[in-house]
């Protein structure tokens, strides 16, 4: 049967093309939704301090710190909702915790 | 046969993947029935004897998610405490098929037939379908099985309690090969346990999308009359039993008409019947299918009566009139010559109704007529009134 992508149900889409029951044909399509803009509070990842131990990316609860051959990278913005755990978490003061400026 | 074993005995027929039930006056023995049929292995259906009826919903939601013809039975509080369910089911465009053995809701406590409890449910998004007597019953529980496969809603099957459910009346049942040939194999358009296809189910809606899903629910309803009929097309010609949206019944000429769902179709008809022998012109038209409304079908079928008077088996608490009363009377609001129109609440909690009061409200309709206008349009009949004289 051919399926509407889950990346074309989205803002513009009308009644007439939604899904019926609003069913999603793929998994993972949650990171096809922006998060990021629930955000009040955001970290700043200070890459001087950081030893790479890694210990913010289990306990970051969207899965919004990218790793790459054993290390983070900055955060994934798009889907980080500026909680601060990982700022609680981290053992070396390497994530500043800040007001977004909108 | 009960108008309970009648539609155990559809059930059979169809032989579902699943049924999620408990049990509840007056629709147990629907369960009931069904469980021997299991137990003699008539039937290889997944039993599920829940602890609840908002599981019981829960386990048909999960079934049907899951691509399983899924079924189940309740009544009054059972319905009730399904809720939550319904609006998932049909949310979610699960074909789900639900008899209903109609009954009052609490309180006073009763166990008594009456709508309040379907009526309550009219706006969860489920088809409904009425009917007069257990043929009835058993017909429409048939096709609602390929009703809600076909439009994708769920549908609720409903019969007066005891006075159907545990009536027994003979009717003709269809040989099981043409039951199963009728219905044939269900081909859930998604379904859960494709493994070639992973799917979600129910996703949080928030506000950019709620609205559109639920535009689309509601141009399902706006389109099921056309399922509805096509079924009933089917159904006929393999039974011959003919099926509409609403029934008319001596209205060719009728100058006076009553409005009715279910069982009191019949009373009133012997009415209209005696009534018609004795030279006066009325009618009356039976609501089949209260969801979708037939709003064009009454409208035509009323657009010659003078004045219409409309059974309401529910209060609606609203403090103006029953809920078929105010369906009924919007429908006809944009008619050119509409008629006069006032409301009956009747049989509550199970109250006879007869012959004879179906013989007071034609002739409160001939007094309407005469003085062209109507006073107070909601009205009781059979309830005790200090002020009123007793009708025997």
């Amino acid at each position: 049967m051919n399926r509407i992508k889950a990346a074309d149900i989205n803002e513009n889409i009308s009644w007439q093309d939604i899904t019926k029951g609003a069913e999603i044909y793929e998994p993972a399509t949650s990171r096809y939704i922006n998060t990021g803009e629930w955000r009040v509070m955001t970290p700043v990842f200070k890459e001087d301090k950081c030893k790479q131990c890694l210990l913010c990316v289990p306990f970051c609860p969207d899965s919004a710190i990218p790793v790459q051959d054993e290390k983070r990278a900055d955060f994934d913005f798009y889907h980080c909702k500026g909680c601060g755990i990982c700022v609680n978490v981290c053992p070396f003061d390497a994530i500043d915790y800040v007001k977004e400026e909108k | 046969m009960s108008g309970n074993e009648a539609v155990a005995t559809a059930m059979r027929q169809i032989n579902p993947d699943v049924c999620g039930a408990f049990p509840i006056t007056p629709s147990t023995e629907i369960p009931e029935y069904f469980s021997q049929f299991m137990a003699n292995g008539l039937v290889d259906t997944q039993f599920v004897p829940v602890e609840s009826e908002h599981s019981a919903m829960s386990v048909c939601i999960g079934a049907s998610a899951a691509g399983a013809r899924a079924v189940t039975a309740t009544s009054s509080c059972g319905l009730a405490y399904m809720w939550e369910l319904l609006y998932v089911a049909a949310s979610s465009r699960l074909p789900i098929t639900m008899a209903v053995s109609n009954r009052a809701l609490t309180g006073p406590i009763s166990i008594g037939n009456d709508h309040s409890d379907a009526m309550g449910a009219r706006d969860s998004g489920w088809i409904q379908i009425y009917a007069e007597d257990n043929q009835e019953v058993y017909d429409n529980f048939i096709q609602a099985i390929l009703i809600g496969e076909a439009t994708r809603l769920p549908v609720m099957v409903c019969q007066d309690g005891f006075i159907t459910s545990h009536g027994v009346s003979n009717i003709e049942l269809i040989e099981d090969e043409k039951v199963k040939e009728f219905v044939g194999e269900y081909e859930p358009e998604a379904w859960l346990l494709n493994g070639e296809e992973p799917l979600a189910v129910g996703p949080y809606g928030t506000a950019p999308y709620y609205m559109e899903v639920k535009r689309a629910q509601a141009q399902a309803m706006k389109e099921a009359g056309s399922a509805i009929l096509e079924v009933a097309e089917k159904f006929e010609a393999m039974t011959g039993r003919h099926y509409g949206f609403i029934e008319e019944y001596r209205m060719e000429d009728a100058e006076t008409a009553v409005v009715v769902i279910g069982s009191s179709a019949g009373t009133a008809k012997a009415c209209v019947d005696q009534l018609r022998e004795e030279g006066r012109k009325v009618g009356l038209v039976k609501i089949r299918v209260f969801r979708p409304f037939p709003a064009r079908e009454l409208v035509k079928a009323l657009s010659r009566v003078k004045a219409v008077a409309v059974m309401d088996k529910a209060e609606s608490f609203n403090g103006c009139s029953g809920p078929l009363f105010a369906e009924v009377r919007s429908a006809m609001y944009d008619m050119e010559d509409r008629p006069l129109a006032v409301d009956y609440i009747y049989g509550l909690g199970g109250r006879d109704v007869t012959v004879d009061h179906f013989r007071q409200v034609f002739a409160a309709l001939d007094e309407d007529v005469t003085a062209g206008k109507t006073d107070e349009v909601y009205r009781y009949i059979c309830v005790r009134d200090r002020d009123e004289q007793p009708v025997r």
